[in-house]
């Protein structure tokens, strides 16, 4: 069934988020660390910037080329026994999975980290259908505690404090209350070993998918990933289509640039390789398109398909880190959803380009050079006359007709300055005037420069 | 030198000490500044609004103004980059020399006037806010998010006044949150992000914050005027014009 989803609001759910100021603060505070710590690390590689220059290239090439690329990433990974599905969109995706754990009369399933079902939506589908999904990454399985959906692509439970997962392990768990994060580590790991070894299945996202070889590469820090695959009988990797990477060689690129972007590790813990299943295994991968060719054909904002999914510029966003992962309204967020969400439903996610005071410091630490702040800039262009309000097109039209006039510019202009200097403080700071609810307007001279220049030349050259 | 002072609209109306400063600062540096009288606005603030389309006639204006002259120079990094990378007209010929030829004051100082001794004086602890667009936008600095050898045509100008003393805030240029229409459309983040700011100017001991863009510290200065905020906001001309 289909059914619009209402028009997501940051300005509005970034205003809550700021009504507890001190939680504010220390998201904010929090999320800069990760920032440092990715400025450190990259630190620690001399040719940083000509290593992004050659992933962007390499990503920008394989796009150009990704109906090749698929084609041989198919040819090979079938040749090395892995089984190779096709999906369109998020519905197909979820039915191919769906049918194949159900061939196998298969009741439990761990998962470890993927956006892509997120995406998709795989959790409720899956448990419609009577399937038990157990999400095994810590951050994921908090939230899949929870009922909510991450907060963040790559620390997904970053928004909460200790406190609150311990709290919500008591509740859950029934664990002694307050327990210190080691302790709950522990507890996570307990709960999840059992569920590891009683999956009769193990879905995993994928990083890279490697065309000359056919193998994919899965970057993880726990571990979570490995031991799924490795305990169940089969493995079900789901991957974008445009997680393609030519060659083997590629792959040192864009694994220098990963993990420290990501959390400043120079790796992640885990970097697993999957060339072929091993006795007794099947191993089925699903190439996802959900939009992706879609937006490969859109000239101005294809090159969002070169992200590695790294949250660099979540990190860095001033804006995210005061708004926080949910005031976005969508599976991907930050600076990197607010580009790639109205290209899927432009309507509801109209408000997200505006979600930026165009800073541009995503587009500076992004490890693939993906223009952000242009494309925000770009999608302004493209839904902001076609979604603006009445009065905002309104003002936008007499702005215009006024600032296209010298004459008119000097009248409104001295209007303006009149009026502000000449009326109640009650009537400009009136509720009309968000600017001024918690800002001074600027002390305003009566005379504008062009006036007092006009002045000069009159009594001097004249 | 034929230089034409680009004045914002916002620095006209609003901050004419400014425009006065930049015109002093050029004129003393022996360029022939002539100020065009039927300038108006840039575009800027409708582009970014996602209204460019409709904004062409203003930025036709603004083509048609400032296409004679060779150098066209601005105090705003914002202004400058929006006429540098967004400005749409129909003029192509015009509207390329316009881009080409237009300079953020600083930008302008360096690279075309290569000043290295600045006359001026100003006993004070001074903060640079970095404005995005001057920053990341025109590259008047290394951003703290590249990986590249630190350098600032803004502070290497400032360190030329006598007794200035440069003191930097522990997060070395985020934004001020100012943002144009952002300002009051997200009026919730764009006020904490000030807050955040001005709280590590003063805490790294500023005195003065100054910045090549009037509109981040219209911002900043009108949080802190509301709040009590102690801090005083010049723009970069104004201290290089020997204003104290």
């Amino acid at each position: 069934m289909f059914f619009e989803l209402p028009v997501v609001d940051h300005a509005r759910q970034a205003e809550q988020f700021l009504k507890e100021a001190d939680r504010a603060g220390w998201h904010d505070a929090l999320l800069w660390q990760v920032r440092l710590k990715r400025d450190r690390a990259a630190a620690e590689v001399p040719e940083w910037e000509e290593l992004r220059r050659l992933a962007s290239d390499i990503k920008a090439h394989t796009l150009a080329h990704l109906d090749r690329y698929l084609e041989q990433f198919e040819a090979q990974a079938r040749a090395n026994g892995i089984q190779v599905h096709w999906a369109r969109d998020a519905a197909a995706h979820n039915r191919v999975v769906h049918e194949l754990l159900a061939a196998h009369g298969v009741r439990r399933v761990v998962k470890s980290k993927s956006m892509l079902t997120e995406e998709c939506g795989l959790n409720p589908y899956l448990e419609a259908h009577g399937i038990e999904v157990v999400d095994t990454d810590l951050g994921e399985y908090i939230m899949q505690l929870l009922r909510q959906p991450p907060s963040h692509i790559v620390t997904p439970a970053i928004h909460l404090r200790r406190e609150e997962v311990a709290r919500l392990f008591c509740e859950k768990l029934g664990v002694p209350e307050h327990l210190p994060p080691e302790a709950l580590v522990q507890v996570a790991r307990q709960v999840l070993r059992q569920k590891f070894l009683e999956a009769e299945a193990a879905i995993t996202g994928v990083n890279f998918a490697v065309a000359e070889t056919g193998t994919l590469v899965i970057c993880t820090n726990e571990g979570n990933a490995d031991l799924g695959m490795h305990l169940a009988p089969m493995h079900i990797a789901v991957m974008g289509i445009e997680k393609l990477i030519p060659r083997l060689i590629d792959l040192g690129v864009f694994l220098r640039l990963l993990a420290r972007s990501a959390t400043g590790q120079p790796l992640t813990v885990y970097t697993t390789h999957i060339g072929r299943p091993r006795p007794g295994q099947t191993v089925h991968v699903i190439l996802v398109d959900n939009g992706r060719s879609r937006r490969l054909g859109m000239p101005r904002f294809w090159t969002v398909l070169k992200c590695i999914r790294c949250g660099a510029c979540m990190n860095t966003c001033p804006v995210y880190r005061r708004s926080g992962g949910y005031s976005y309204g969508a599976t991907v967020p930050g600076p990197i959803g607010a580009i790639l969400m109205p290209g899927y439903e432009p309507s509801r996610y109209r408000a997200l380009p505006y979600a930026s005071s165009l800073c541009g410091s995503c587009r500076e630490v992004c490890p693939v050079q993906i223009d952000i702040d242009e494309q925000l800039y770009a999608w302004r262009q493209e839904l902001g006359a076609r979604y603006a309000s009445r009065p905002k097109r309104l003002a936008m039209r007499l702005a215009v007709w006024v600032l296209r006039s010298s004459k008119r510019y000097r009248w409104a202009g001295r209007l303006l300055r009149w009026s502000l200097r000449s009326l109640p403080r009650r009537i400009v700071y009136g509720s009309w005037n968000v600017w001024g609810r918690t800002r001074e307007l600027p002390r305003v001279p009566r005379q504008s420069f062009l006036e007092w220049y006009r002045e000069r030349m009159g009594t001097t050259v004249d | 030198m034929r230089v034409a002072l680009f004045v914002p609209c916002y620095i006209d109306q609003f901050y004419p000490e400014v425009a006065r400063a930049t015109l002093t600062l050029l004129e003393r540096l022996g360029c022939r500044v002539v100020v065009p009288l039927a300038q108006t606005c840039c575009g800027q603030p409708l582009a970014n609004a996602g209204f460019a389309e409709q904004a062409r006639p203003v930025m036709s204006h603004f083509v048609q103004v400032f296409a004679p002259y060779d150098y066209i120079v601005a105090p705003s990094g914002s202004c400058v980059f929006h006429v540098r990378y967004h400005l749409e007209a129909d003029e192509a010929a015009a509207v390329r020399h316009v881009q080409q030829h237009t300079y953020e004051l600083c930008q302008f100082l360096h690279e075309v006037l290569q000043v290295d001794q600045i006359p001026a004086r100003f006993p004070h602890r001074v903060a640079v806010h970095d404005s995005c667009h001057g920053l990341r936008g025109l590259g008047l600095g290394r951003p703290s998010e590249r990986l590249l050898p630190a350098w600032s045509l803004v502070r290497n100008l400032l360190r030329q006044v006598e007794g200035l003393e440069l003191v930097e805030p522990s997060r070395p240029d985020e934004c001020c949150g100012f943002g144009g229409t952002f300002a009051v459309e997200e009026a919730a983040v764009s006020v904490r992000m000030g807050q955040d700011r001005l709280a590590d100017f003063l805490q790294a001991g500023a005195e003065v914050v100054a910045s090549t863009d009037m509109s981040c510290l219209m911002h900043l200065e009108g949080l802190a005027r509301r709040q009590g905020v102690p801090l005083r906001f010049m723009h970069v001309a104004e201290i290089l014009a020997g204003r104290s």
